[in-house]
């Protein structure tokens, strides 16, 4: 259990962040799950609930810039409270991202919902679940300080990135085999493509919690595993 | 929250020196405010007029309203004595009477305003002294000279005895500048428990201080009142370029 400050008021403000960015990643969590689950059941009314959802997240990405805008100001934090806040307003954007990222999905499930189906989806929602699993751990990790979590969060990006290119191949196939289809299969390409794009922002969070608690930069180097060895 | 305590169109003058000019602050109850500026702002001398500290220097005047919940405490018929038990001071360096035990400095300003019985006195102390967390500390040698004390103890003594006699304002001048990092966030966790029930108003050369304990704060120069906002406002957008300049170190 970390020690609290004397002033509690500043524990207060810290945790309130905390807890702001974990409703920001409940909601992009259900941002995510939902707007695949807008195109496996071709439910066009769902993929507009997501769109609507992001205004909330573009509301808490403001709120909580302005409260670690204010703790920084108020409070001049150090040590791993300075790095707990300036990770707090990178975490921030790329949340936002993925918000934004799930809104695409929903823009072109609802333009697939105008078609006739192409194919059944099988790993669509293999993606959709790896990668918010990845956002869910990568906050987890950010929670708690803890960096195997983290760790683990960024050795899983190697699966989203396979499974992005197998679908992309798949995918191809289809376009080879009837060219009446590559309107909606590059649509269904996109969509895998913005699956592993939250995936790697989940990956950068993970990366900066690894820095947060290890102090250490793994950012731009290729196995986070072997730069951590013998600490 | 209402407005405890306002200060309409104050000057204050020592001799012809004009050294507070037209100052409009109003402290809102149950909040801290805080008044930074440099040094020879007029910080402290705004502060001392709100208890009236003036009237003993023979050359000092204070013109304009100092309202408490709306009554002037400048008006003819106020006296001095009750508004300084309704509006209580805290200063720079810890000052117990040091020919006093702890227990005699607590209850001191208390029995000045009327008497006490002993088992009055002995809640009165014991309540005070746990309000300012130092009564772990002490309750084991009451009797002992509050000089034994350490600066920051000493401190909470200070203002263990500004609270038992229960007033509704407390001022502070730079309560802080005597004390080390730590007994300093012990002073400053105190200010913020201590708001729940008193509004209170400090002085600190300390700008950092200033937005760590304060809800609202105003920036004094030359005497004058440059800005007074929301301490979150000040310190990341002020309005004035002047307020920025100091707060961002570019002058003072």
């Amino acid at each position: 259990m970390e020690r609290e400050h004397i002033v509690k008021q500043y524990d207060t403000e810290l945790n309130e962040i905390r807890e702001k960015l974990l409703e920001m990643g409940g909601k992009v969590e259900m941002m995510i799950s939902n707007s695949v689950k807008a195109l496996v059941d071709r439910d066009s009314e769902l993929a507009d609930q997501t769109i609507i959802l992001d205004h909330e997240i573009n509301h808490l990405e403001v709120d909580t810039d302005e409260r670690c805008l204010e703790v920084l100001a108020r409070w001049q934090p150090t040590a791993r409270d300075l790095r707990f806040i300036t990770l707090a307003l990178k975490i921030v954007t790329d949340l936002e991202r993925i918000g934004d990222q799930c809104v695409s999905i929903a823009t072109r499930v609802k333009e697939l919902n105008e078609e006739p189906p192409l194919k059944p989806y099988i790993d669509l929602p293999r993606l959709a679940e790896a990668s918010s699993i990845m956002v869910k751990e990568a906050l987890d990790a950010f929670v708690r300080g803890d960096e195997q979590l983290a760790m683990k969060v960024c050795n899983d990006d190697q699966f989203v990135d396979d499974l992005n290119i197998q679908i992309q191949r798949e995918l191809l196939t289809f376009m080879m085999e009837d060219p009446s289809t590559i309107t909606r299969a590059l649509k269904l390409n996109y969509i895998s493509k913005y699956l592993e794009r939250i995936a790697d922002h989940s990956t950068n969070v993970a990366e900066m919690v690894i820095f947060m608690v290890k102090g250490k930069d793994i950012r731009h180097t290729s196995a986070p595993q072997s730069t951590l060895e013998g600490q | 929250m209402g407005i405890k305590l306002k200060l309409e169109g104050v000057n204050v003058f020592f001799g012809n020196n004009r050294a507070v000019k037209d100052v409009n602050i109003d402290f809102h109850a149950n909040m801290v405010t805080a008044i930074i500026g440099p040094s020879g702002c007029g910080k402290s001398t705004v502060l001392r007029s709100i208890n009236r500290m003036h009237d003993m220097v023979p050359s000092a005047r204070v013109t304009g309203k100092i309202l408490l919940d709306q009554t002037d405490i400048y008006e003819k018929n106020a006296d001095p004595v009750s508004i300084r038990r309704r509006i209580g001071m805290v200063f720079q360096k810890p000052n117990p009477f040091p020919a006093m035990s702890i227990y005699d400095n607590v209850i001191a300003g208390y029995k000045l305003n009327g008497r006490a019985n002993r088992q009055e006195s002995d809640e009165i102390v014991e309540g005070s002294l746990k309000r300012v967390a130092l009564w772990d500390e002490v309750k084991d040698r009451l009797k002992k000279s509050a000089m034994e004390l350490s600066g920051g103890q000493q401190q909470r003594l200070c203002i263990a005895r500004t609270i038992a006699v229960r007033p509704e304002v407390i001022l502070m001048d730079e309560p802080c500048s005597a004390l080390d990092p730590i007994a300093t966030a012990k002073i400053e966790e105190l200010i913020n428990e201590l708001k729940e029930q008193y509004t209170v108003a400090i002085v600190t050369h300390n700008m950092q201080q200033a937005a760590r304990v304060s809800d609202y704060t105003a920036f004094l120069y030359l005497g004058e009142l440059i800005e007074f906002d929301r301490t979150g406002k000040i310190f990341t957008n002020p309005e004035k370029k002047h307020t920025e300049d100091y707060i961002t170190g570019r002058f003072g």
